[in-house]
């Protein structure tokens, strides 16, 4: 039996600001890890990303992030992409000032 | 200081006009990704974990204020009001945004200064010792060979694709402070029989995953061979050095691999042929620039403000005792500036912080700054009846800290907080300890430490080199930290030893007290630092400290 698929998040970072961004379900880059389609298939999630690296005028470096499912969208499942929600921990820079997400 | 001539005026101001059309034609979208990151990087533009970080060299560690104080403006105008400083002398700004970035360069340039050759397989900005030009047990000041190689190594066609990162370190010093043996080329001044200064050769030093001390190569080189003998070391390594194997690509282990006394051989041979081509115009341009790096013409006045400081206050004299060091002439003294105020993040510096220092070094201190491998600042030449007005004047900006050598001095490297590579936090572990320490108000008391944190293991919080060292790691998805112990990156350079196994992110600050309180312990006397009681014991007492629920099953 195949192990079973962890549910990914199509993440990158905007080329303009460097900001951490999302793919949505509509097509969408948010900057809001909830508001991420969560995807549940290994072969929607590389056709996903395909789509995301695809377009290189407005992002870079897209990648599939572990996620889960949460009461209010899906969250990060890792402790590398729960810093890239929020932010620095030494300043009160980034998404936990400029757009908080906890 | 060095001035930019009107050739490196030029070559500069070039650089930021190509790669202003490079952002261009990324943003419009005429260059891809895959096409745009090698250029960015040739300019010190990366992507980090939250932004773009630039990373900014300071040559040799050396600063005028007019820069700093355009540091500062750089941080104010374009990104959040601070600029890190590096274990490489550099200053990284952790959030400017893409299409400011040719402003940012711009700016930059105006003050000669650029993001050149801070990334890449390239020759790496040049560090030095930080008390270059002003410490007591200086042979010479290494800045003029430093600047030299800058100028030798920028845009050389030869060593533009490397198999990997070069990175050379210079002291004028016998007490190495530019850890030396434990870069790619590092070259120690030493005099030959005859009292004339040389260099001793150092090759294949390097932390990282597979962290080596240098051999030397060399143990008298004359200074007048120098260039060709560096060329000979990067022709050879660009020959052999690995290029299948991003992790075996460094010259540490081409030199492992080759054997030091073959490798020797190899430098020799390319070095004989290298010699005759050298006609003289290198030594030229050296006495030229060692012009440039003249000490400035110091007073002769009364110390007695500064012996009445110390007698009537004792917040002064503690902070004389720790950030001061000895300056060749016993009227002046060498002040480190700690960037390490207790709970903040090592080698930070606010916008104010940078013009206050700016100002200070105009008023006390000849106008010259330096950047320490530490993370500190450096105001090498003040006048010691200077230097009551300094520490109150640095009070008034928080950075006075007496702390320079101490536990809370600790080198951090900015860690999963910012770094894309890293693979746990470095920042808020330093934090936690300087504050710690602080509480017990014991730092003082413990003496001299070095704590050193990397956030994985690429090293560069130098962590192999530490007293302790501290090594953050991704352990199936939790932050988890290894501590070495007995590292040393002076002229008695040695790797720490692993510990044994690592600690979560909230038992790391109590399992360096246990380590501490074990020393404090066992030291034979106050004066008997950490690293000597180590020495003199070995890792034991340390790891009954460290794991003493084991210590007592062995019992």
């Amino acid at each position: 039996m195949s192990r079973r698929f962890t549910p990914k998040v199509v993440t990158a970072n905007a080329l303009l600001e460097g900001d951490v961004i999302y793919l949505t379900a509509d097509d969408r880059w948010s900057r809001d890890h909830r508001e991420a389609e969560l995807i549940e298939d290994e072969a929607v999630a590389e056709d996903r990303l395909l789509h995301a690296t695809s377009q290189r005028r407005t992002i870079v470096g897209a990648y599939l992030a572990d996620a889960k499912a949460g009461p209010d969208g899906p969250e990060p499942a890792h402790f590398r992409e729960v810093f890239r929600t929020r932010g620095p921990s030494n300043y009160a820079h980034g998404k936990q000032v400029d757009a908080p997400y906890v | 200081m060095y001035d930019y001539s009107e050739f490196d005026e030029s070559f500069v101001r070039t650089r930021v006009a190509q790669f202003s059309d490079q952002v261009a034609r990324r943003i419009d979208g005429s260059l891809t990704e895959e096409e745009f990151r090698p250029l960015r990087l040739m300019n010190g533009l990366y992507l980090q974990l939250h932004a773009y970080m630039l990373r900014v060299a300071i040559p040799y560690g050396t600063i005028s204020p007019r820069q700093m104080r355009q540091l500062a403006l750089i941080a104010d105008t374009w990104d959040k009001g601070y600029g890190h400083f590096t274990t490489r002398q550099n200053i990284q700004f952790n959030w400017p945004k893409l299409p400011d970035v040719p402003a940012i360069l711009a700016a930059l340039a105006d003050v000669q200064m650029h993001a050149i050759q801070t990334s890449g397989n390239t020759i790496r900005n040049v560090t030095a010792d930080h008390f270059a030009g002003a410490a007591a047990d200086e042979i010479e000041d290494p800045r003029p060979v430093a600047e030299l190689l800058r100028q030798w190594s920028t845009d050389h066609p030869e060593f533009q694709f490397l198999p990997r990162k070069f990175k050379i370190a210079i002291t004028g010093s016998p007490n190495d402070r530019a850890v030396t043996r434990a870069h790619d080329i590092g070259l120690r001044m030493v005099r030959n029989d005859a009292g004339e200064p040389g260099f001793e050769v150092i090759v294949g030093g390097g932390l990282g995953r597979t962290p080596m001390i240098g051999v030397t190569v060399r143990d008298f080189l004359p200074k007048a061979d120098l260039l060709p003998y560096v060329e000979a070391v990067l022709s050879v390594y660009n020959t052999l050095g690995r290029r299948d194997n991003k992790y075996k690509a460094r010259i540490k282990i081409t030199v492992f691999e080759t054997g030091a006394a073959e490798m020797t051989r190899l430098i020799e041979e390319r070095f004989a042929e290298l010699r005759p081509l050298f006609g003289g115009n290198d030594q030229a341009l050296l006495a030229d620039i060692e012009e440039a790096f003249a000490t400035p013409t110091l007073g002769d006045a009364p110390t007695d403000a500064y012996d009445a400081a110390r007698t009537n206050d004792p917040v002064f004299r503690a902070w004389a005792d720790t950030n001061l060091a000895a300056h060749r002439n016993a009227q002046y003294a060498i002040v480190t500036v700690s960037l390490k105020a207790h709970g903040a993040t090592p080698g930070d510096a606010s916008s104010d912080q940078m013009r206050v220092i700016a100002d200070l070094a105009e008023s006390h201190g000849h106008s010259e700054i330096r950047i320490s491998h530490e993370q500190n600042v450096i105001l090498p030449h003040i006048h010691k009846s200077a230097l009551p007005a300094l520490h109150a004047a640095l009070r008034q900006v928080g950075l006075a800290t007496a702390n320079v050598g101490l536990i809370s001095d600790i080198i951090a490297c900015p860690g999963m907080d910012y770094c894309a590579l890293a693979t746990a936090r470095s920042i808020p572990v330093a934090q936690k300890i300087a504050t710690r320490f602080d509480e017990l108000k014991l730092e003082h008391d413990i003496g001299a430490l070095k704590i050193k944190i990397s956030g994985c293991i690429n090293a560069c919080g130098h962590h192999h080199v530490g007293h302790i060292g501290i090594l953050g790691l991704d352990r199936a998805g939790v932050e988890n930290y290894q501590i070495t112990l007995g590292g040393d990156g002076t002229e008695t350079a040695a790797i720490g030893e692993r510990a044994g196994p690592g600690f979560a992110y909230d038992e790391i600050v109590p399992a360096i007290e246990r380590l501490i309180h074990a020393y404090l312990a066992v030291r034979e006397a106050a004066d008997e630092t950490f690293l000597q009681t180590y020495r003199r014991l070995g890792a034991a007492p340390f790891k009954a400290a460290l794991y003493p629920e084991e210590a007592q099953d062995a019992a």
